[in-house]
């Protein structure tokens, strides 16, 4: 297995056309971390999950995997909104192993574990798409764990749930994750991003302006920004002194 | 009015009457226009998604052109065809001019740009939706056609439709390489010309009729697939 | 279970499509395969008039094969014989065949059968061109500047009508009252009976033309109104592909006391349309 962490990002910078989404932006994970992405809206945050994960090109700056340029394919990306195919739920996390290669028995045979193991067994038959809200993002969910990913980035995963449906598809990730899977997520869910983060990445106006151990960042944030962030808690207000940039 | 009431009631008894002739030129309407919509289909579907998913330098003159394509006037690849499977012409030993064949060629011809163009169109607005989330799963574009083509399945379904009635109410470029000759390559359109230059209009009308209905029957069939697929996702 | 069936049926019904789809293919590929057939270029007046449906049946008993009219103008016609897509040609206009056999496109000219043409016009003749001189009725008619429906389509009939105008002393015939259709003899009758004009016709197509609004028949039995049809096989000197066994015993099952019988046989209305006239 080849030796992908850590994942490093060296003075990211995303532009589109005269907009700056992310200006130098550095970060670090390490194996089987979690990292929590906090920000107000527009802060960068999804533009910053994308490109490390290879979706968007970076304009500037460089990623590496554990030393190297390659990009592995051990990761995968669950959205805010699921994007589920016209089938069934089961067809949908075979398609995920298909695509990568599991063909056979063998592959419906993960795909139902997959299901299982994120208590979807009941819906294998169903169409994906006349799911729940909360069952979609669990098989979203699924279809991502069944491709075994090294690091798992979410983008705002509860964002779209109510709360019953937000505690479930927490608990999936942290059962991901204690199957030694990394986690990057981005979220406005300040409860989950303290019960579940080890450190706290807080995004300004497309710069990171802090990194903390999430221990210590929700009760003393080492930055004014950090701290204006936590009292203002308005996820649409970036209250932060935007330097300006070249 | 009266024409219209002629019509009606002669077009009822030909139909009733299960008039061998009348069949005849009904069933062969709908086996060269199946054919040439299968054929524009099984081109033009793949094709329209590919381009919607490609990322090459001249995409956007593909687009345009493909658009452009959907003004081809019908007359002008009647003549082309004509003129390739003319004796006289590249294709002429394959002796298939004024065969249904030659119409199937046509038709495709006609019915290829609007399968492409308008696969092209959903295509790309479910592309827009689904882009990020594939390419998240290692699926790349080319990869992506066919997961596409059968997610989009029931609006696809009813762009085959749109195909089958365009070939179904081609008549110039079906005049010029069947030849309009009774049992062999006249189709329903044709009649209709043929009945119509006669002064025989209530014939022609009857048949118009039934034409009509059948396109009537497939757009109601598309409209159902739309809602049932509305219904159950 | 509902679920089940649906998926059944949805499955189902895309293989059938797709079956129906491939059968038509092949169904509409292999239905022309038959070889024993012979295509012959005809006009639209001939078509029109219903000859061939009558015609025809009568004569694929006699011979055993196939005959395939493709019905267009008589200058279409004559060039799908220079083309070679036509095995023969049987058309209406001595002029225009005489130069297709000295071109070399065809063996020899056979004058089968005579119709004739008529003037139509509004049952009240304003220009009162009732008679059955042709000429003298178009002169009528032109200094009346009554409307006048023409097919100005290059086909037989239109080299007729412009050779009487010439007759007439009226070269062209020029002016808002002339109306140039560009199209067959059917759909010139629609516009004459739409705009109660004046109209020079085959009897065939008068006879069957249903759409006939306020027109009867003024001008008639004029010899110069009589139509000469010519059959010709087409060279296969210069087109090897011609079916020119099957196409030569056409044209000689048209000459014969059989099949010019039929010719005459032909009634509309228990009208006589075609008279033969083959003279060996």
């Amino acid at each position: 297995m080849a030796e992908i962490f850590p994942l490093r990002a060296r003075s990211l910078t995303v532009r589109f056309g005269d907009n700056t989404v992310l200006h130098r932006a550095n970060f670090e994970l390490a194996q089987g971390a979690r990292i929590a992405v906090l920000g107000p809206n527009g802060a960068g945050k999804s533009v910053l999950l994308r490109t490390l994960h290879g979706l968007i090109e970076p304009t500037a700056g460089e990623i590496t995997w554990g030393g190297s340029a390659e990009r592995p394919r051990e990761q995968a990306m669950v959205f805010q909104r699921p994007v589920l195919l016209r089938r069934s739920a089961l067809a949908n996390v075979e398609y995920a192993l298909a695509v990568n290669g599991v063909s056979g028995p063998k592959r419906r045979q993960r795909a139902l574990e997959a299901l299982e193991r994120v208590a979807l067994g009941y819906t294998a038959d169903r169409a994906a798409r006349v799911l729940s809200g909360g069952e979609q993002q669990r098989l979203a969910l699924a279809r991502a764990w069944a491709l075994a990913p090294r690091v798992l980035f979410l983008d705002e995963p509860t964002a779209s749930l109510d709360p019953r449906s937000a505690t479930e598809v927490e608990r999936v990730i942290g059962e991901i994750h204690a199957s030694g899977t990394a986690i990057v997520v981005a979220t406005h869910a300040l409860g989950f991003a303290r019960r579940m983060a080890d450190e706290v990445v807080l995004l300004s106006d497309g710069e990171v302006a802090e990194r903390t151990p999430a221990a210590r960042f929700f009760t003393h944030p080492e930055t004014p920004e950090g701290e204006n962030f936590l009292k203002g808690e308005l996820p649409w207000n970036g209250i932060s002194h935007a330097s300006s940039r070249a | 009015m009266h024409d219209i009431l002629a019509s009606i009631t002669l077009a009822a008894r030909l139909i009733a009457g299960g008039d061998a002739e009348l069949w005849r030129i009904v069933v062969l309407s709908l086996e060269v226009s199946l054919a040439s919509a299968f054929f524009a289909c099984a081109i033009g579907l793949p094709l329209g998604t590919l381009i919607a998913v490609g990322d090459f330098p001249a995409r956007r003159a593909v687009v345009v052109m493909m658009n452009a394509l959907l003004g081809l006037p019908s007359v002008v690849v009647g003549l082309v065809v004509y003129l390739l499977l003319s004796r006289a012409g590249p294709l002429g030993s394959m002796g298939i001019l004024f065969t249904p064949t030659a119409i199937v060629i046509a038709q495709t011809l006609l019915v290829l740009p609007v399968v492409a163009a308008l696969s092209r169109q959903f295509a790309e607005d479910a592309w827009g939706e689904y882009r990020e989330q594939l390419t998240s799963l290692g699926v790349s574009p080319a990869r992506a056609v066919p997961t596409l083509l059968w997610d989009l399945r029931l609006t696809l379904f009813t762009v085959v439709l749109a195909g089958f009635g365009r070939g179904a109410s081609e008549v110039g470029a079906v005049m010029i390489v069947g030849g309009n000759i009774d049992g062999v390559t006249r189709v329903m359109t044709t009649s209709i010309a043929l009945e119509t230059s006669k002064g025989d209009l209530p014939l022609a009308l009857g048949l118009g009729i039934i034409l009509l209905t059948i396109v009537l029957v497939l757009n109601a069939l598309a409209f159902a697939i739309r809602e049932w697929s509305a219904r159950h996702g | 279970m509902e679920r089940h069936l649906a998926r059944l049926l949805s499955r189902m019904s895309i293989a059938g499509f797709a079956a129906a789809f491939i059968a038509a293919t092949l169904l509409a590929s292999t239905g022309a395969q038959a070889e024993d057939f012979i295509t012959v270029a005809s006009t639209t007046s001939t078509e029109q008039s219903g000859l061939f449906k009558h015609l025809l049946p009568e004569a694929k008993k006699a011979l055993g094969f196939e005959i395939r009219v493709v019905a267009v103008g008589t200058g279409q016609a004559l060039d799908m014989g220079r083309r070679g897509d036509a095995d023969v040609e049987f058309v209406h206009d001595k002029v225009a065949e005489e130069k297709f056999l000295a071109e070399g496109f065809g063996v020899k000219r056979y004058e089968v059968m005579y119709n004739d043409f008529v003037i139509v016009g509004p049952k009240d003749d304003p220009a009162g061109a009732k008679g059955n001189d042709v000429v003298a009725a178009l002169k009528k008619i032109a200094a009346m500047e009554a409307p006048f429906a023409s097919r100005g389509d290059k086909s037989g009939t239109d080299a007729a009508e412009k050779r009487y105008w010439k007759m007439a002393g009226i070269e062209p015939p020029k002016g808002g009252w002339y109306r140039e259709t560009g199209s067959g003899m059917g759909p010139t009758l629609n516009t004459a009976a739409g705009m109660n004009a004046y109209a020079l016709t085959d009897r065939g197509t008068w006879l069957s033309f249903r759409n006939r609004a306020d027109l009867v028949i003024l001008v008639e039995g004029d010899v110069k109104l009589f139509n000469q049809y010519g059959v010709m096989l087409v060279n296969p000197a210069r087109h090897p592909q011609v079916k020119k066994e099957m196409g030569q015993k056409f044209i000689d099952w048209l000459i014969s006391p059989a099949g010019q019988q039929a010719i005459a046989a032909y009634r509309i209305d228990g009208e006589q349309l075609f008279f033969p006239n083959y003279k060996p």
